[in-house]
């Protein structure tokens, strides 16, 4: 009975678990079970939600240990955290702190530019976010074993997280409609490995779940992205910057277990105070865009 | 045609659907308690107990489920389904929905880093099954009256009373259905016996 531990099954089969869910980012163990009672799947556990890195500007890092850990002990459910783009050693560290996923994540400052992390080479599952299918499955080329839409993060507006997996969505559904001919010529322009593509056409979908993140700030807006096939949902800034983070969590996971029950989700939507404020995305400058990080 | 229901509160619903297909199996995804009038046997998915559990609550499927299980209807868990089954939980001061006489530890095996596959022997159903185990319980120790299907390491990972089935791996991620089907088996003979009976 030998035992085969951080294989691409287990890894996937990890994300698999949280189909159906949200997954929500915390920056304390007090708001971690928040989270957890309000019924998150897992926590991102942060120094700073996205909203917070936005306004201090600088260069954004994985989140101290000591936070990582109280999050950690504070829960049953998962705990996820995040790793700048290319650091070895963030990640290599998140992972001897036992986080079961680490998000390599362009709302970090990346620390390398050309090279994304080479995520096959890791037991701990990574989840990544992607804009188009070029980069989805460059990410799972790599060894992620679980993707989101990038959206733009800390914004509170939910355009870029559509635009992004509408885009992933109809090029998948080309993909399974393409012949032995085109593949090649497709992956060519998308930048995709062939491999990954081939995979996408044999079986009809992505290898991987792939949920909705950056942007999503209320029961509606998740509701939104699982309509528009994600699997699950990331929510940032939204719980905690919210008025009454309880309610509202709780509105959110509901609303993304049943995105089709519009009357529910009418019901949910009433008096949760004032979402977070938001950012019309053409007010920011190229350099404040944190989906233009890594390729 | 039997009909199989998948709650799908939430966690891996579409893998035990493809599992469970057989000619004479309509496999049914169950989001409201309504739906448990219409089915044969329930799967509970692999997903987040705590999580699961709230919606449980939340959309009124408490009583309606333990009214399932009372009735002798058949139930297979797999991972958090198995540790929603159990009637007690190590460290933890309630059970969930209390339908089968085990104990469970959740996350027995560490986290997700520690999660892995194997192949184990199963009773009645396969010398050679693969198992992957998610940030899994196990099961510490089961009542007189349910038998143990597998152990890995020892420890019991599978196991089954009359018409409730649980185990702390993921069958459903893998393409060996054996396990789904003789779970299907067991739907089949319950309605038989149902019928005799009347």
């Amino acid at each position: 009975m030998e035992k085969r531990t951080g294989t691409e099954r287990v890894k996937r089969g990890m994300a698999e678990m949280q189909k159906g869910g949200v997954i929500m980012d915390v920056i304390n163990a007090e708001q971690a079970k928040i989270a957890e009672e309000a019924g998150a799947v897992a926590v991102m556990a942060l120094e700073r939600v996205p909203s917070d890195i936005r306004a201090a500007g600088g260069v954004a890092r994985m989140a101290d240990p000591t936070i990582v850990e109280e999050v950690r002990d504070a829960v049953s459910i998962p705990v996820m955290a995040k790793a700048r783009i290319g650091h070895i050693v963030e990640a290599r560290l998140l992972e001897a702190l036992g986080v079961d996923y680490i998000d390599e994540s362009e709302v970090l400052t990346p620390a390398d530019e050309v090279f994304h992390l080479n995520k096959s080479d890791y037991t701990v599952p990574f989840v990544c976010g992607a804009k188009d299918l070029g980069e989805a499955t460059r990410r799972i080329g790599e060894g992620a074993s679980m993707l989101r839409t990038k959206g733009e993060p800390g914004t509170g507006n939910i355009v870029e997280a559509v635009r992004h997996q509408r885009l992933i969505q109809a090029q998948v559904r080309k993909v399974i409609s393409m012949s032995d001919d085109e593949l090649m010529t497709e992956a060519k322009n998308l930048g995709a490995p062939f491999h990954v593509l081939q995979d996408i056409r044999e079986t009809g979908r992505l290898p991987v779940v792939n949920f909705a993140a950056g942007g999503i700030a209320t029961p509606a807006d998740a509701a939104l992205m699982m309509h528009l096939g994600s699997d699950g949902v990331f929510v940032g800034s939204g719980i905690f910057k919210s008025d009454n983070p309880e309610k509202f969590g709780r509105a959110i996971v509901e609303a993304t277990t049943h995105y089709d029950d519009f009357s529910l989700i009418a019901e949910l939507s009433k008096d949760l105070g004032v979402a977070m404020k938001g950012i019309e995305i053409s007010t920011l400058e190229a350099k404040d865009r944190m989906q233009d990080r890594g390729w | 045609m039997i009909n199989i229901g998948v709650l799908a509160l939430q966690g891996a619903v579409r893998e035990h659907v493809r599992a469970l297909e057989a000619p004479d199996v309509n496999v049914v995804v169950v989001k409201k308690a309504l739906q448990l009038e219409e089915i044969d046997g329930l799967v509970f998915p692999g997903g987040e107990s705590t999580t699961m559990r709230r919606l449980i609550n939340l959309y009124g499927f408490y009583e309606p489920l333990k009214q399932f299980a009372r009735e002798g209807k058949p139930v297979f868990g797999t991972c958090a389904g198995a540790i929603l089954m159990a009637k007690e939980i190590a460290g933890q001061p309630e059970p969930h929905l209390s339908v089968m006489d085990m104990t469970v530890e959740r996350n027995a095996f560490g986290r997700q880093r520690e999660s892995f596959e194997a192949y184990l022997p199963m009773k009645h159903v396969g010398e050679d099954i693969e198992a992957v185990f998610i940030r899994a319980p196990i099961i510490q120790s089961v009542g007189p009256e349910v038998e143990v299907l597998a152990e890995y390491d020892g420890q019991i990972v599978a196991a089954q009373e009359g018409p409730f089935v649980a185990c702390s791996f993921h069958p459903e991620l893998t393409e060996d259905d054996r396990f789904h089907q003789y779970f299907v088996q067991v739907v089949r003979d319950s309605i038989k016996v149902g019928v005799t009976a009347e």
